[in-house]
């Protein structure tokens, strides 16, 4: 594996869609750590078929690393289809969970904010609000950089799906 | 019936010849099934002589080779045969016994995660968790095997399995939605490299072993007749184009010959067809072709530019492809290309001092190996320097006649294979060209081909040192031998003897031919010619890991 030009390394989403059989997630898994490419996140997904699941993954590199990335999934026997959503049409949603400090009084702040996100309040403790947020990502990172001058505690992003555009 | 049995059925059914294996705790109900196999069953004395031996048939034959262990250590000893197989594209089927499904994951006695382990290595895995899909697993592992760029495939099956109960049904057809390998290669393609070709000037076929898997030998040889260029193969390449004619350019890479790795690197097309750019092949990747176009015929899609772009990509097999392009391909006009390659054969042959005095050198020994068989043996090799002198020395005319461990470069698989390649082919002599260090290896298998009476000769270069290393002490680490001498050696001879298989020792030149006569006149045991050759013999010629093609070292006389 050459050496990762920071320059020409974008960030892809790719779509593939595997067997839902034992084993499978630790293929897909394996083969990225074993040819040392860099996954910025992973969700598997169940479909409209119990055979049938949706790994998406949103990995780092330059054309040529996702060129191999994409023929080296290919070559998984579990694996059924994999599509680069980079450069099309695409729906993208992800969910995520913030936990933010939140003294009394920054707390109606906080609910606007919400609000304008559309985020659920999923808990309310004397010092932290936790709300729930799902969109496409960048709104999602909007979100958190508004809510960062309030103190993030915790934060858990569940990695985004795609789906192509019809 | 028996899962046990369903797995010898099944067997039955892949017309399946020859099985090596060594038995243990959970696969007792399996090869208690397999006593009245109708096929050969060769019990190894080592799991991993077990792998190589099922991949030394397979090379040979050109069938799937099948082996199978016990849980645990039997399965981790399997594990260096099944990377060695998988790096070179071999068929394999293993079968691993488990401990019963219940206990999975408790750290039973003798449990591993085999299918873990072996993920990376292998073309594809199975844990059979329901007798009812244990036909269907067996037929998919040797589809998948055989078909498209083969590969081993390994199946665990835990011991409730094979003493479960089930009806046998064996699947006539196979269809796995994510595995459909592409053989046609697409015609525009086809065209365009046809033109490319046309056109050249100064054009390389650099064929690799996927001619070999293929069956492509008569055709890249009509395609040579019809186009008149010259031709490259890699290690695992020998044979698919014979090197006794004047278009062959014999073995390119690390220790290819000055002609080919000239030629390769001074083409302006260079025409790759079902190998795949090793390292070992082009060197430093940056200085590799300056001013060549390629054209890549490969099966696997996943080899076309990972680590050469490549121009004109043709997916699909050798053979067909090949065949296609032979009914439309014009011979480009080349004539003062080939007098500039035979200048260079002329000018910088393969050679070594052979004015050496009293010392057997190891080339030489090769060399009279083919001048005694006439060409006509099957040569499988250690790994190291006896690995490039039997591929450098020895001239090989036809494919499957030059078994190793090209990808891996494995120690001890020569022998062991040299098993399964004598099984495959009875009708062949077969002779492991050997060194002092990798014999020991797996030398527990000579008790094999000495109960099997295979009369397999094991040729031990013997210079005392684990050479290929040794070699690059002095080269690269300040002549620092550091654990490289193995002085302290047994008596090959001896040892020979006390497996009951035939041993000599060689100490002049002038016995070395004698004493291949003497060996290749037994017929009913093994022989081991332990030739004590000159110690500090390099191979030449050698490009320098990560260097080009232009820092290539001569030997001394021509340096």
């Amino acid at each position: 594996m050459t050496a990762l030009n920071e320059d020409t390394m974008k960030q892809y989403v790719i779509s593939v869609k595997v067997e839902n059989r034992f084993g499978v997630l630790a293929r897909v898994a394996g083969l990225f750590s074993a040819r040392g490419y860099n996954i910025d996140s992973l969700t598997v997904s169940a479909t409209e078929n119990e055979d049938v699941s949706i790994m998406t993954i949103v990995v780092r590199g330059d054309d040529r690393v996702i060129e191999q990335v994409k023929k080296q999934l290919n070559k998984l026997i579990d694996v059924i289809k994999v599509t680069d959503h980079s450069g099309l049409q695409t729906i993208e949603r992800e969910f995520i969970l913030v936990r933010v400090n939140a003294a009394p009084n920054k707390r109606s702040e906080i609910y606007q904010l919400g609000e304008i996100f559309r985020a659920d309040i999923a808990d309310i403790s004397t010092k932290s609000i936790t709300l729930g947020v799902k969109g496409d990502p960048e709104t999602v990172n909007n979100f958190v950089e508004l809510l960062k001058p309030y103190g993030i505690k915790e934060l858990m992003r569940t990695g985004r799906v795609s789906l192509v555009k019809e | 019936m028996k899962g046990a049995e369903i797995i010898v059925e099944s067997l039955k059914a892949e017309n399946v010849e020859c099985m090596f294996g060594y038995p243990g705790g959970v696969v007792i109900p399996i090869f208690h099934a397999l006593h009245n196999a109708p096929f050969k069953f060769i019990l190894t004395r080592h799991e991993q002589g077990a792998v190589h031996a099922a991949d030394g048939y397979a090379r040979a034959s050109g069938r799937v080779g099948v082996a199978i262990a016990t849980s645990g250590p039997g399965a981790t000893n399997c594990v260096t045969g099944i990377a060695t197989a998988h790096l070179d594209s071999v068929p394999l089927v293993v079968f691993t016994g488990q401990v019963r499904r219940e206990q999975i994951g408790n750290d039973a006695f003798q449990e591993v995660d085999i299918t873990g382990v072996t993920r990376p290595i292998t073309k594809h895995n199975y844990l059979v968790q329901d007798i009812a899909d244990l036909a269907r697993i067996i037929k998919e592992a040797f589809f998948i095997a055989s078909t498209g760029r083969p590969g081993p495939v390994l199946i665990d099956v835990p011991v409730d399995i094979s003493n479960g109960e089930y009806k046998f049904s064996y699947p006539e057809k196979v269809s796995i939605k994510g595995y459909k390998p592409v053989y046609e290669g697409h015609p525009n393609q086809i065209k365009k490299a046809c033109e490319l070709i046309e056109n050249a000037r100064r054009p390389v076929i650099y064929a690799g072993g996927g001619v070999v898997i293929s069956g492509a030998t008569k055709e890249l040889r009509e395609f040579v007749k019809k186009t008149q260029i010259p031709a490259t193969t890699t290690l695992l390449g020998l044979g698919v184009y014979p090197e006794t004619d004047p278009l062959s350019l014999e073995m390119l890479g690390m220790h290819g010959t000055y002609y080919a790795n000239h030629a390769v690197n001074e083409s302006d097309l260079l025409i790759a067809i079902g190998a795949r750019f090793d390292d070992r092949v082009t060197g430093k990747i940056a200085e590799f072709i300056p001013s060549a176009r390629v054209i890549h015929i490969d099966i696997d899609p996943a080899s076309v530019s990972k680590n050469v772009p490549v121009d004109i990509p043709i997916v699909g097999d050798c053979r067909l492809v090949l065949a296609e392009m032979n009914k439309i391909i014009k011979a480009p006009s080349i004539d003062e290309w080939r007098a500039t390659i035979d200048t260079m054969k002329r000018e910088h042959p393969l050679t070594y001092d052979s004015n050496n005095g009293d010392r057997i050198m190891p080339q030489f020994v090769v060399e009279e190996i083919y001048r005694e068989t006439k060409g006509d043996a099957i040569i499988c090799t250690e790994e190291g320097q006896n690995q490039m002198w039997a591929a450098q020395f020895y001239k090989y005319t036809e494919p499957r006649t030059f078994i190793s461990s090209g990808g891996l470069g494995t120690m001890g698989y020569g022998f062991p294979a040299a098993i399964g390649a004598q099984l495959a082919r009875p009708d062949k002599r077969v002779i492991d060209i050997a060194g002092d260090g990798s014999i020991q290896m797996n030398i527990q298998e000579l008790i094999v081909a000495v109960q099997h009476r295979l009369p397999i000769i094991i040729a031990i270069l013997n210079n005392g040192f684990l050479g290929m290393v040794r070699q690059w002490q002095q080269l690269f680490y300040e002549k620092r031998y550091s654990h490289t001498c193995l002085e302290c050696a047994p008596d090959f001879v001896k040892l020979a003897e006390a497996y009951g298989a035939a041993g000599f020792r060689i100490e002049k030149s002038e016995d070395v031919a004698p004493t291949i006569r003497k060996a290749l006149d037994i017929t009913d045991r093994p022989i081991v010619l332990d030739f004590r050759v000159s110690r500090e013999e390099n191979v030449y010629p050698m490009v320098p890991p990560g260097q080009s093609f232009k820092q290539i070292m001569m030997p001394e006389p021509l340096a």
